[in-house]
């Protein structure tokens, strides 16, 4: 980011020059590379820009204010798409989270945005009244109450930031396709790397226990269990977000419980360990293995940009005694299974 | 495609009688729950599609709609029931949780 500071030496208005900061709307190889580390969890906290006003380009009394968040993504999203447009950004403190999450906590809220008003001295810098947000923002903001407190109107833009010069053209009037959220292949595969690395690391206590296992056991754990547990990961980490709408049911536990199920009984029987002569192992293994898909997957309604909050408790209600009794029961059958029964176990 | 979660579980409460159609409602949707209808009210369009976020109960000048808003999460649904809280996201950055 090129955020130089303005500030003379001499002048008056020194002061009110450095409220402003510039900045540029192209994106430094260093802002590309923080995007990436921040998308895989390397030092995602704190990745976040100073709030206050900006001016981008050459924006005059009359040019347009755009409000967003200070995490510093949807900033740089922000100003990216901004590029050739001369604009003031008021940008909110919402401790560096993105504007989606900050108005569901109400960090980007109607109070933030009236005191960022009048600490910015926003009305010293444009003669007009108009703000433009960010619809995602609205969850946070009542715009009647801003109008009543600051005088300001508050206009809700488009969904995605990529939208917002046709908003612009358009007279600042959205279509109802800007207004819609998507959640698409690619929003939900940007999401995927934050589901799925937590869980690896949550796994490694389940293959210290294989570990510990191996030194008594009959049939010892191998690789093939590895690989079993690493795709029911998977599966529901990685490959249930990416096919989300494809795949059959509502509940995202259920989706998940399918792939997972998929999945575990291709690897366990490509590899030859679904036996007929060890029934109580094939159980045990379909009966893990899709619940910890089942769970995953069910954990992705968080970054899911659709189901509601009285969906999702229906659905853990539903869903989570069904996970814990089947990976409960899973669990104890592979484990005792390779504990004490010889060579039938595995191959 | 489009994304469809369970039906019929939404808390959105809509009274007609209060409405002045404004139609600030069908601008902050992100699911395109509320239209314009003909007489220059909103009406409820796709109700199962609501997520519960809040932002038309907060925008409605008349406070002609009522929804429990909240974050739909299971992480954070389950973790405030182990804990007895109110499910809260544990935002960390760029999404919920
Ligand atoms: S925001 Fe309220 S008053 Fe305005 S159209 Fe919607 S329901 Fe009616
Ligand atoms: S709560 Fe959100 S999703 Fe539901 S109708 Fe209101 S604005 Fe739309």
């Amino acid at each position: 980011m090129s955020e130089k500071s303005n500030c003379c030496n001499t002048t008056d208005d020194c002061c009110r020059e450095c409220a402003v900061k510039t900045v540029g709307s192209s994106l430094s190889l260093s802002d590309v590379l923080g995007a990436w580390k921040v998308r895989w969890g390397i030092g995602r906290m704190d990745y976040s820009v100073a709030p206050g006003l900006y001016a981008l380009g050459e924006p005059d009394n009359s040019s347009p204010v755009f409000v967003s968040a200070n995490y510093k993504l949807t900033f740089d999203t922000l100003r990216k798409n901004l590029d050739g447009l001369n604009c003031w950004l008021l940008i909110l403190d919402t401790n560096g989270i993105n504007v989606w999450c900050a108005a569901g906590k109400g960090t980007f809220g109607t109070d933030e945005l009236i005191h960022r008003i009048e600490a910015s001295e926003l009305s010293k810098f444009v003669s007009h009244k108009k703000l433009v947000l960010p619809q995602l923002g609205a969850p946070g903001i009542s715009a009647h109450e801003v109008k009543r407190h600051s005088g300001f109107d508050v206009n809700y833009g488009p969904v995605r930031a990529s939208d917002i010069k046709e908003y612009v053209n358009a007279g600042y009037k959205t279509t109802k396709e800007m207004r819609t959220v998507q959640f698409s292949l690619w929003d939900r595969l940007v999401l995927t790397p934050m589901e799925l690395i937590p869980a690896l690391k949550c796994s490694l206590p389940i293959f210290g226990v294989m570990l510990i296992a191996n030194q008594f056991a009959a049939t010892p754990f191998d690789k093939t269990d590895i690989v079993a547990h690493a795709g029911a990961v998977a599966a529901g980490t990685v490959l249930t977000p990416a096919l989300l709408p494809y795949i059959p049911g509502k509940a995202f536990s259920i989706k998940g419980w399918l792939l997972g199920l998929g999945c575990t009984a291709s690897i366990l029987g490509l590899s030859g360990k679904l036996k007929k002569e060890s029934r109580l192992l094939s159980a045990g293994y379909l009966l893990l293995f899709p619940a910890i898909s089942a769970f995953l997957a069910m954990n992705f309604t968080g970054a899911s940009t659709y189901t509601s909050p009285s969906g999702v408790k229906r659905e853990v209600e539903r869903a989570l005694p069904l996970i814990v009794a089947a990976g409960a029961a899973g669990a104890a059958l592979t484990l005792g299974a390779h504990l004490f029964r010889r060579g039938r176990a595995a191959r | 495609m489009k994304h469809r979660y369970l039906n019929g579980v939404t808390t959105l409460e809509y009274n007609i009688d209060k409405c002045v159609g404004c139609g600030k409602c069908t601008e902050v949707c992100p699911h395109g729950v509320f239209e314009m209808a003909l007489g220059a009210k909103a009406s409820v369009f796709q109700r199962d599609s609501c997520m519960e976020c809040g932002a038309c109960a907060l925008n409605c000048p008349t406070g002609s709609i009522e929804v429990d808003a909240g974050v739909g999460c299971a992480a954070a649904i389950t973790l405030g029931w182990l804990r007895g809280k109110e499910p809260s996201c544990g935002c960390g950055g760029s999404e919920c949780c």
